[in-house]
């Protein structure tokens, strides 16, 4: 689909000086968080499922106009686990979540390269309709962006646009997304009014509310939690827990503790744009193979 | 006492900050000086409206009333507002002024019919559909639509829209014969011009929503239409509505196109092929035919006016409610 050119496949001739000084400023909480992490990591193993592969890609690269943020990503996702993807700011983790249900194609001048499979079937084939892919993959973003309609008709509007609301009892659906979402006792006697007026933690649940209501097989998560306090944060999370015995989940955290806590699977994107270690999030955290995922998790990349 | 001593130096007035707040006063009163023009303004023509509009009920001026002359009574307000026959020239005058307002509402409503809907479609495109490269070369030219002159329309009625299109549609498919002026060609000329207003007033309104909105939808699995009519259009609605409203004001005082593609016969009537008069097209005619100033039917001009500005007062007004309540649900 585009020219590969070996030369300029070398990515560490880029400056990164964001990258660095994201990592010297974290560097003191790491060890307490490496501590943790240590503890943690077993404790969300979630046996007893096959291994079975969801998402796979094939050589991904996306370009933005001339600029190339991913490079060649190999990367095979298992069903009904939780995959994290962490790496430093910009180097594309966010670009990479959004090629898998094509919200890149939102973008004037991205191009995407190589192939991406959704149960086998290579997404960016000339046949695929986004809209019907993105009915099977919903996508929770960084920052609450509910619409300016009642909490009622935010969790509406999916199976609305779907035209699922003829099938479903709308009213049961809505109730069961947004106990879903752990949100019900909070809004149940207010659903006619505006999303908007919830605080930033209820508006991300409502988000998370809306895509599960349609039902997707997939759910990805832009650092669902980074706008969010603690107490917030940490709801999201026993909410991701519950999700993926349904769902599967790939959530982008800049948070390594979050990353180890929830997650089954890391994927570690470093040199801007760069899958560096796919593995399970126990040996991400514990034993790395590639000493710079070992460096960028202990604070000393760069 | 020292300076180095005087801990409230340079925040309490010495000459610098004394001569600031004089130069901060200057420029406010500058600044208020230019809004009270406007205001005085508006004012000023409300005021000759309705003084030259007593002298048309009663006679003389609100004025020359004040320093004592008397009244005589000459149109009455019953058959000013009742009458249907409106020929205040004529030798025996007609002083209702409802074939008027009929001529100018009918218009209005008839060219609403095509800016609306067009001028939506063409902001949903804009906002929504087009390309960065066809977005920059629609733009600008709806905005050099919306700068043409309007008599350049009014001409653009009478040579082309009611010869070359309407007529031949009167004389086949209803064996109607047209004149030099239509009702028809008077909507379809305002509703043209005022295209551009409800355009880009609203792109601009559906422009602003941000585009976490649209992505929020877009990764549910909404189309592109989906995204524009159940997202943007109600998010943006209070921009649209007020473009709606401006093009109807703009439709309602809209004078020389509308005086060259309607006509000048003052009539109440169903048939859009007919000759018809819309207020402004009265107060055009008048202004510059042969009654005396002074004279009832010179007068009459004010009275016409004054319901105009009625009117366009009205739309404002209801701008105003509309833009508050719709800012309220959707903010
Ligand atoms: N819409 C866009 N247009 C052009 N370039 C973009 C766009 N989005 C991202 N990029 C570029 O692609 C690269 C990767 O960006 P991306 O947003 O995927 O990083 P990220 O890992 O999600 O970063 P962060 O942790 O800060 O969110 C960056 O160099 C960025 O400048
Ligand atoms: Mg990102």
């Amino acid at each position: 689909m585009m020219a590969r050119d070996p030369d300029d496949r070398n990515p560490a001739s880029k400056p990164r000086e964001t990258e660095e000084t994201d990592t010297t400023m974290a560097t003191a909480q790491l060890e307490d968080e490496l501590i943790t992490t240590e503890v943690e990591t077993g404790s969300t193993e979630r046996a007893g499922r096959p291994d079975e592969t969801v998402v796979a890609t094939t050589g991904l690269t996306v370009h933005y106009g001339d600029d190339q943020a991913l490079w060649d990503v190999d990367i095979e996702i298992p069903v009904h686990k939780v995959t994290a993807i962490i790496g430093p700011s910009g180097c594309g983790k966010s670009t990479f979540l959004r090629s898998i249900n094509r919200m890149n194609d939102q973008i004037d001048g991205c191009r995407i390269g190589g192939e991406l499979h959704f149960h086998g079937k290579n997404v960016y084939d000339e046949d695929v309709d986004p809209v019907a892919l993105r009915r099977k993959i919903g996508m929770v973003f960084q920052k609450p962006n509910p619409f300016p309609k009642s909490i009622y008709d935010n969790v509406a509007y999916g199976l609305r646009v779907q035209g699922k609301d003829d099938e479903v009892d709308l009213d049961a659906a809505v109730e069961d997304a947004l106990r879903g979402a752990a949100l019900w006792d909070e809004v149940k006697d207010k659903l006619d009014e505006s999303g908007l007026e919830l605080s930033g933690g209820q508006q991300q649940r409502l988000c998370i509310a809306r895509t599960i209501a349609t039902d997707p097989e997939v759910l990805l998560m832009d650092e669902p939690t980074s706008a969010l306090d603690p107490v917030a944060a940490s709801k999201i999370e026993d909410l991701i827990d519950e999700l993926v015995e349904e769902y599967t989940v790939v959530i982008v955290t800049h948070n390594m503790q979050q990353a180890a806590r929830i997650s089954d699977k890391t994927a570690v994107f470093l040199n801007g744009g760069e899958l560096v270690e796919f593995d399970r999030t126990a040996t991400i955290f514990e034993n790395p193979a590639d000493d710079r995922v070992e460096d960028y998790i202990t604070g000393k990349f760069g | 006492m020292s300076t180095e001593t005087n801990p409230t130096r340079g925040i309490t007035g010495d000459g610098a900050a004394q001569a600031d707040r004089v130069a901060n006063r200057r420029v406010r009163r500058i600044l208020f000086g230019c809004a009270a023009i406007t205001v005085l303004t508006t004012l000023a023509i409300f005021f000759v409206l309705i003084d030259n509009a007593v002298s048309y009920f009663y006679g003389l001026r609100f004025t020359e009333a004040l320093l004592g002359a008397s009244l005589e009574k000459s149109v009455t307000l019953t058959e000013f507002f009742t009458g249907t026959r409106w020929a205040p020239d004529h030798a025996t005058p007609g002083h209702g002024i409802l074939p008027i307002v009929f001529g100018t509402l009918s218009i209005t409503v008839g060219a609403a019919f095509v800016s609306i809907p067009i001028g939506t479609a063409t902001a949903i495109y804009l906002s929504e559909y087009a390309s960065e490269g066809v977005r920059s070369k629609l733009k600008p030219t709806l905005e050099i639509l919306a700068g043409i002159p309007t008599i350049v329309y009014g001409y653009f009625a009478i040579a082309f829209i009611n010869p070359v299109v309407l007529s031949p549609i009167a004389e086949t498919l209803f064996g109607i014969h047209l004149g030099r002026y239509s009702m028809l060609s008077g909507m379809l000329v305002v509703g043209i011009m005022t295209i551009p207003m409800v355009s880009s007033i609203s792109e601009d309104a559906m422009s602003s929503v941000p585009d976490e909105l649209r992505n929020g939808a877009y990764a549910l699995g909404a189309t592109k239409y989906d995204v524009s009519t159940r997202i943007v259009l109600p998010a943006s609605i209070s921009g649209v509505l007020a473009s709606y409203i401006l093009a109807v004001s703009r439709a309602l005082g809209e004078t020389m196109a509308v005086t060259l593609a309607a006509g000048f016969n003052a009539q109440i009537t169903a048939n859009p092929f007919d000759e018809i008069m819309t207020m402004t097209a009265y107060m055009v005619s008048m202004a510059r035919g042969t009654s005396a100033v002074g004279t009832i039917e010179y007068q009459s001009l004010f009275a016409v006016g004054l319901v105009l500005f009625v009117m366009t007062l009205v739309m404002n007004l209801l701008n105003d409610r509309l833009k508050r309540r719709f800012q309220e649900e959707y903010r």
